[in-house]
C-alpha cells in the first residue's frame, strides 16, 4: 500500500502524493506519458539512494518499507525488471543469477537443481545456453537484456514484481515471450504491477487495474478496459477529465 | 625456551634429509650484525661456499647499492622511511627458528581459517616451519621433470650444481646498476628459483616454487633466473593467495628471464605479503627472435609495492605481455606498472593493468613503452583500468611514450572509475547485500586476471577478494 508518496530526485519533486493500494494475486498496469514519474515511482519502491522520499509511507505486508534497505526488500520479495538493465562486466549471469537465487531464497540451491530449473525457464524464454557464460548485460541486445531481466524474476519468484517498461524496444515475438514470462509468474499470492508507455503489451497481459499517472500523482484509476480507452483518445484525454486523484 | 629447542632439532632434521639444499648446521645459529658491510656480504658467501666469481659479484653490487642513492620517484615519503641499517641480512634460518605459532598475529591466523589453509601449510606461510610438507606429493613431479632434463631447484644449489649455466645468465638481464633495489638484491641475494628448460621442450605443469625440496622461496632478497631454450616452453608461478607473515620489513627480490629464440615463458605472481612490509622488485626478461615472453602479475599485500615487469623484446617477432592488477587496501600503496622495449623489428607487446583502491589505499600504474630507431612495424597496446572503491581512495596513472621510430601502432587506454551507484543498486535490488554486490563487481573488475589463473588460484583469489571486501562497506 502506497499512501501519500513524496518522492525527490535531486532538487525536484517528482511524486506529490502517490495512493495505490495492491493485494496479493492482483495485476496492475500504471499507465502515463514520459515523465509522468512512473519509473520515480518504481525506484522509489525499490529503495534507490538518489530518490529520495520526503513525505508518505509505502507499507508491504504491514511492514514500514522506507525502513528497509534496497536487499532487504529484495529479500522480501520485492522485484523490480528495471527499464535500462546495467552491465556488470566480469560477472557471468551464472553466477549473478545464483548470487541472486541465494540471496533470495536464504540458502544455497543444489547446482544440479539449480541447472534443471534454469533449463526450464531458459526455454520458456527463448534463451541459449551461451547467454549463461556472457557478462551480465554486457554487450546484450535490447531483448537479451530483457530477457534476462524475465529470467531473474521466474528463478526468484517474487510477491510483488514491478516491471519498468519491460515491453519497451522489443519486437513483437519477443514481446510475445516476454509477457508469457510474466502470466507464468502471476497466481493467487503474487501481485504485478506493470508499468507501461504503451497499451501494446495489454494484449498479452490482462490487468485488473490501471491507473494513470500524470504529474506525479494517480490521475485516474479504472478497471482493464481503460487501458484500451486511453489507446483510443490518447493521455490529453485525461487531463480533460480532471478526475480526482484515484486510489484503489 | 625448551619449545625453541625442539623447534631447533626439528629443522636439523628436516636439513639433514635434503639432497639439493645447502643446510649446513651452523647456519642455523648465524645472524648478521645490523647494517650491511663489506665484511657481513663475505662472509655469507663464504658460508654458502660461493665461487670466487660470486664473490666478486656481491661485493661489486654492494659498492654500487651503498652508493646509489634513493629512488626520488615514487612514494619517496614511505621509500625514505627504510631503514637499511636496522635490517638483518642474513637471518633467516635463526629469524624462524625463533618464531612460534603464537607470535603469529591474531589477524593473520584468522586469515589462515577464513581461507581454509591446511595445517602444515599455514606454519610455512607464517614462517613457523621451514619446509612445506609435501615432499612425497611432489616427488613424482620432480622425477618427470628430470626425465625431461629440467632443471628446477633453488638458486643456491643451482650456482653449486650447474655453476657454467649460471655464470654465463646470471645478471644479464639485470645489472646490479640497474637500480638502489637490484644493487641490494645482488649483493645479499639468498634462495630464489634457479629454472634451466632444455631446447624444444615443454613444461605441461606450472612450476611452483614448494615442488623444490628447499623452501628459500620465500625470502627476503630472493633471486631468480629462468632461462628457456630455444622453442621451449615453461610456466613458473610464485606466491600464493594465502597472506605471507612476514617480520621482514624489506623484500627485494630480483627476476630475470631469458626467453631464446621461438621460446615461451610465462610468470605468474599472486603476491599477498603482510600488510608492514615493503615489497621493492626487478623483474625484467629478454625476449629473442619469436619468443614470447608473459608476465601475470597480482599484487594485493605489502605496505608499498614498487614492481613494473619488463620486457626487452630483442629479436624480431618478439612478443610480450604484460597482465598485471593491484588491490591496494587502507594505508596501502601499489606501484606497479610495465616497461615494454622495443628493440627489434615486428615486436609487439600488450600491457593490461587494473587496479582497485579501498579507503585509503593508493594505487599508481607506472609505465613505459619504448621504441628504437629501427624497430619497424611495432604494435603495442596500452590499457589501465582503475576502480576506486571510496571516496579518500586515489589512483594515479603515469604512462610513458618513447617512440624514436615512425612506423609503429601504438594505442593507450586509461579508464578511472568508482564502482557505479548505479551497478550496486541493480544487484542489491536482487538481495544482494552492498558488501556482496560490491565483491561480485571487483571479482568482475578482475577477472580478466583471474581468469588467467591456474583454477585454485582462481578459487583462492576470489575467497581472498571476498575476505578483502568484508567489512569494507555496509
Amino acid at each position: 500500500m502506497i499512501k501519500d508518496l513524496h518522492v525527490r530526485v535531486e532538487d525536484k519533486e517528482i511524486l506529490n502524493g502517490v495512493n495505490l493500494t495492491i493485494h496479493p494475486g492482483e495485476v496492475h498496469a500504471l499507465m502515463g506519458r514520459n515523465g509522468s514519474g512512473k519509473s520515480t515511482l518504481s525506484y522509489a519502491l525499490m529503495g534507490h539512494p538518489r530518490y529520495v522520499v520526503t513525505g508518505g509511507q509505502i507499507l508491504y505486508k504491514g511492514k514500514d518499507l522506507l525502513q528497509l534497505p534496497t536487499d532487504e526488500r529484495a529479500r522480501q520479495g520485492i522485484y523490480l525488471a528495471f527499464q535500462y538493465p546495467v552491465s556488470i562486466p566480469g560477472v557471468s549471469v551464472s553466477n549473478f543469477l545464483r548470487a541472486a537465487v541465494k540471496a533470495r531464497r536464504g540458502e544455497e540451491v543444489p547446482v544440479k537443481e539449480f541447472r534443471k530449473e534454469l533449463r526450464t525457464h531458459m526455454g520458456a524464454l527463448g534463451i541459449k545456453d551461451d547467454f549463461l557464460s556472457r557478462y551480465v548485460n554486457d554487450g546484450f541486445s535490447g531483448g537479451e537484456k530483457k530477457r534476462l531481466e524475465i529470467l531473474q524474476m521466474a528463478l526468484i519468484k517474487p510477491e510483488l514484481a514491478v516491471l519498468d517498461e519491460t515491453d519497451s524496444g522489443l519486437d513483437i515475438d519477443a514481446l510475445k515471450t516476454v509477457a508469457e514470462g510474466i502470466n507464468a509468474m502471476t497466481g493467487p499470492d503474487r501481485a504485478v504491477l506493470l508499468i507501461t508507455h504503451y497499451q501494446r503489451i495489454l494484449n498479452y497481459i490482462t490487468p485488473e487495474f490501471v491507473h494513470v499517472m500524470q504529474d506525479g500523482q494517480i490521475a485516474l484509476s479504472g478497471g482493464g478496459e481503460l487501458a484500451h480507452e486511453l489507446e483510443a483518445r490518447g493521455y490529453d484525454w485525461v487531463t480533460q477529465e480532471l478526475a480526482p486523484t484515484g486510489a484503489v | 625456551m625448551a619449545a625453541e629447542l625442539t623447534r631447533d632439532f626439528d629443522l636439523r632434521e628436516v636439513g639433514a634429509d635434503y639432497k639439493y639444499g645447502f643446510h649446513d648446521e651452523e647456519n642455523y645459529n648465524f645472524k648478521s650484525g645490523k647494517g650491511l658491510t663489506q665484511e657481513i656480504v663475505a662472509q655469507l658467501s663464504r658460508m654458502k661456499n660461493e665461487p670466487e666469481w660470486m664473490l666478486k659479484f656481491r661485493l661489486r653490487a654492494l659498492e654500487i647499492f651503498l652508493k646509489k642513492p634513493m629512488p626520488t620517484w615514487g612514494n619517496t615519503d614511505l621509500l625514505n622511511a627504510i631503514d637499511f641499517t636496522n635490517i638483518h641480512y642474513f637471518v633467516r634460518a635463526t629469524e624462524k627458528q625463533g618464531r612460534s605459532w603464537e607470535e603469529v598475529p591474531e589477524g593473520i591466523k584468522k586469515t589462515f581459517d577464513r581461507l581454509g589453509i591446511p595445517e602444515a601449510e599455514r606454519k610455512f606461510l607464517a614462517g613457523v616451519t621451514a619446509q612445506y610438507e609435501s615432499e612425497v606429493v611432489y616427488h613424482s613431479i620432480r622425477e618427470d621433470l628430470a626425465k625431461q632434463g629440467v632443471i628446477f631447484l633453488d638458486m643456491d644449489s643451482g650456482l653449486r650444481e650447474h655453476e657454467e649455466i649460471v655464470r654465463k645468465h646470471f645478471g644479464t638481464v639485470i645489472p646490479p646498476a640497474d637500480n638502489k633495489f637490484a644493487a641490494l638484491n645482488s649483493a645479499v641475494w639468498s634462495g630464489g628459483s634457479f629454472v634451466w628448460v632444455p631446447a624444444g621442450v615443454r613444461v605441461e605443469i606450472p612450476l611452483q616454487a614448494y615442488f623444490r625440496i628447499n623452501t628459500e622461496n620465500m625470502g627476503q632478497f630472493e633471486r631468480t633466473l629462468i632461462i628457456a631454450e630455444p622453442g621451449s616452453y615453461v610456466h613458473y608461478i610464485e606466491g600464493c593467495t594465502a597472506p605471507v607473515y612476514s617480520s621482514d620489513s624489506l623484500h627485494s627480490a630480483v627476476v630475470e628471464l631469458i626467453a631464446k629464440p621461438g621460446a615461451h615463458i610465462r610468470y605468474t605472481t599472486i603476491q599477498n605479503w603482510s600488510k608492514n612490509v615493503y615489497n621493492l622488485v626487478t623483474k625484467r626478461a629478454l625476449a629473442h627472435a619469436d619468443a614470447k615472453v608473459e608476465w601475470v602479475d597480482g599484487n594485493l599485500g605489502s605496505k608499498l609495492t614498487m614492481k613494473y615487469p619488463s620486457i626487452y623484446l630483442v629479436g624480431p617477432r618478439a612478443h610480450g605481455e604484460v597482465l598485471s592488477v593491484a588491490f591496494a587496501g587502507d594505508g596501502q600503496h601499489q606501484d606497479a606498472g610495465a616497461k615494454m622495449i622495443h628493440a627489434a623489428p615486428d615486436t609487439s607487446s600488450i600491457i593490461v593493468s587494473k587496479s582497485i583502491s579501498k579507503n585509503t589505499g593508493r594505487t599508481s600504474y607506472r609505465g613505459l613503452v619504448k621504441v628504437y630507431p629501427g624497430a619497424t612495424s611495432v604494435k603495442s597496446s596500452v590499457r589501465c583500468d582503475a576502480l576506486l572503491l571510496d571516496e579518500e581512495a586515489r589512483s594515479d596513472t603515469y604512462p610513458t611514450m618513447e617512440i624514436d621510430e615512425k612506423q609503429v601502432t601504438i594505442e593507450h587506454e586509461a579508464t578511472v572509475s568508482k564502482v557505479g551507484e548505479e551497478q550496486l543498486f541493480y544487484l542489491m535490488s536482487r538481495g544482494l547485500t552492498q558488501a556482496e554486490a560490491t565483491t561480485m563487481i571487483v571479482n568482475g573488475f578482475f577477472e580478466p586476471f583471474i581468469k588467467e589463473l591456474p583454477l585454485e588460484y582462481a578459487v583462492e583469489l576470489n575467497r581472498l577478494i571476498r575476505l578483502e571486501m568484508e567489512g569494507s562497506v555496509g
